[in-house]
């Protein structure tokens, strides 16, 4: 079993924003002030490790941040845990029960954690300055440390303030070797003895899923998928998983469709991590089943310029999770000035202030009402995603996040 | 052109958040928390996150949550009513605040220990500050030099500054009065409303005051 080393991307290559290209959009001075501190982290070594290197949240985020870190002359590697189908359905498990699903143990998934880990921390080399863990999958990897003096952080990006107590035990013991933890939003947390970090996860606005597109690329998508443009369009963007709710969202359309002539994209991409994502797409199809205005779209990981299409032509986008560890697909939403309705779950409140930058919802039956509303009031749906745009360049983009993490690293060398 | 008895230093400062484990459920244990959690944590609720109440109707996080969690709204406009112009000192801030959940709670007992939709996460605010090699001399290169700060840098020398000076002024008038010899314009700056405006509406008014004397 080998640990794959992903290179960060070459700044030189073409296509990868500079940092200078973000001064359009977040002004001069911020790229200024993020120059200054990363001159004062200077040649400390930085290593992010995670569980997958497409796919997701986490990987789409590091593969943003990675590159610009490095270019403003910080030594950074990103390497990626390697376990096997095996372990990715344990570790799915684990994710699932940390975020208060049902969890039924099993020793020997314990132990198949442990050993993939042992095998990794052959192969990963922890001696960087700052070793910053991503999630519970390589969580371990902190045995490592004995004997070094560097500093270990663990990004947590999952909601653990209801987490089963059985897995929360079993890993509890892990995260407090860790000099600090950094969690999405405040009520994520579990009151741990060591420092936890307000880290707001956050998008790239010149990422092909955000970026600015030609109206004629929008409408090739539209066409690829025989979605009508004339008509409005809700969507929800996820990877098929019943915590995202996919089959709540086809009943809220249901409701609506009473009233509206609308139609409903479903569209998910896959991750490595995530052995479940067949099972709970074939559950949206049935629950389709022969509505010839209901789009189930399982698009490939690389699909980003057709998912920021189909946010582009959404009339509104959705997004009913009934957890959730911060839902950026409704950041990504917010950026290009879509009105959303969201649930009131995980760290989409501090995305969604209700009535201000978006709808927050609790039920199918809210969320289906809400749409409604939305679609009846356009010039209010405006004014909502205006806001929603001004609150993401505010607060939840990739320079934001950049400046957390030099943030971090100087406050934690001076301790 | 006036050149300053000694020069303008500009800093690039910055915040980490860092969340404390006490939380609030009821108004009760927030006045319990109130008086003794760190200066750093009052100081994140009021002063560092004026800017993100801009949206809101409350203009810091005691009063908003009081409102949008506690569905308190009296004392929400009680709170939200301190103005943080009057304080140079977190402990006297600490002690107004205190005083005005215990004043609400005395007339309102029933408050007291009603459990609130969400809990009152307390934070603090870590402040790294590092100086920069901007320096200004005139009006003119201090009107420059606000115009390439960051946000967060310009809170720092407009608003957080009454609590390092402990005088009710903010970096720019007080280099304007004592180095530039400006009373006027010191005082005609200290006067721009950060409440009623965004960080970059007070850096647009700031620019307006400062436009009549770039050639002092």
């Amino acid at each position: 079993m080998a640990s794959s080393i992903i290179a960060p991307k070459n700044p030189e290559s073409p296509g990868v924003p500079h940092l200078d290209d973000y001064a359009a959009i977040v002004g001069q001075p911020e790229i200024h002030d993020l120059r200054e501190l990363a001159s004062r982290v200077g040649r400390r070594r930085i290593k992010m490790i995670n569980s997958t290197a497409v796919g997701g949240g986490v990987a789409e985020l590091l593969s943003r941040v990675v590159p610009l870190i490095e270019e403003m002359g910080v030594p950074i590697r990103w390497e990626v845990l390697k376990g096997g189908e095996n372990f990715f359905a344990v570790t799915k498990g684990f994710h699932n029960a940390l975020h208060g699903a049902p969890f039924e143990s099993r020793p020997e998934w314990f132990e198949l954690f442990l050993r993939v880990t042992a095998e990794n921390r052959k192969l990963i080399a922890a001696d960087d300055d700052f070793i910053v863990i991503h999630d519970p999958q390589p969580v371990a990897l902190v045995e490592t440390r004995k004997g070094l003096t560097n500093k270990w952080i663990w990004r947590c990006h999952i909601d653990l303030s209801r987490p089963n107590t059985e897995v929360w035990n079993f890993l509890r013991p892990f995260i407090e070797k860790y000099d600090a933890t950094l969690f999405s939003s405040p009520s994520f947390t579990q009151g741990l003895g060591i420092p936890q970090y307000l880290f707001f996860p956050t998008i790239d606005p010149l990422a092909d899923k955000n970026r600015e597109l030609e109206p004629d690329f929008i409408q090739g998508v539209l066409e690829r998928f025989g979605i009508d443009p004339k008509r409005p369009i809700l969507t929800q963007i996820s990877r098929f998983d019943r915590l995202k709710d996919p089959v709540g969202v086809i009943q809220a359309y249901r409701r609506v469709k009473k009233y509206f002539d609308c139609q409903l994209v479903l569209a998910g991409g896959g991750a490595t991590d995530d052995p479940e994502g067949e099972i709970v797409r074939l559950e949206a199809q049935e629950a389709a089943g022969t509505d010839p205005d209901l789009h189930i779209l399982d698009l490939p990981p690389w699909s980003h310029l057709e998912i920021n299409a189909l946010q582009r032509a959404s009339t509104i986008i959705i997004q009913k999770s009934l957890r959730e560890g911060f839902g950026l697909t409704v950041a990504e939403a917010l950026w290009k000035k879509k009105p959303v309705v969201a649930s009131a779950v995980g760290g989409i409140p501090s995305q969604v202030i209700h009535k201000v930058t978006g709808m927050l919802v609790h039920s199918v039956e809210g969320t289906a009402y809400q749409i409604r509303f939305l679609l009846s009031n356009p010039d209010f749906s405006l004014k909502l995603g205006e806001n929603g745009h001004e609150h993401i360049k505010g607060n939840f983009l990739v320079t934001h996040n950049i400046k957390r993490y030099l943030l971090l690293f100087l406050i934690l060398q001076r301790t | 052109m006036n050149q300053a008895k000694r020069p303008f230093e500009f800093v690039a400062a910055s915040y980490l958040i860092r969340i404390r484990v006490e939380r609030a459920w009821t108004l009760a244990e927030l006045g319990s928390h109130l008086r003794v959690i760190p200066e750093d944590s009052i100081f994140f609720h009021t002063f560092q996150s004026l800017e993100s109440h801009h949206y809101t109707v409350f203009c810091n996080d005691f009063a908003q949550w009081a409102k949008a969690a506690c569905n308190e709204a009296v004392l929400a406009e009680e709170m939200g009513a301190i103005d943080l112009r009057d304080f140079v000192s977190l402990e006297d801030l600490r002690h107004v605040l205190v005083a005005t959940v215990e004043n609400y709670l005395k007339k309102n007992p029933q408050s007291a220990d009603r459990p609130a939709f969400e809990p009152f996460y307390f934070s603090e605010a870590i402040e790294v500050a590092v100086p920069v090699e901007t320096k200004a001399c005139t009006v003119r290169e201090l009107a420059d030099g606000i115009k390439s700060l960051s946000l967060q840098s310009l809170h720092y020398h407009f608003i957080n500054s009454r609590l390092r000076l402990h005088l009710r002024t903010n970096d720019f008038s007080m280099w304007l009065e004592d180095s530039e010899g400006l009373p006027d314009l010191a005082q005609k700056l200290n006067r721009v409303d950060f409440y009623m405006n965004t960080l970059e509406g007070v850096r647009k008014e700031i620019l307006e005051t400062l436009k009549p004397w770039l050639h002092q």
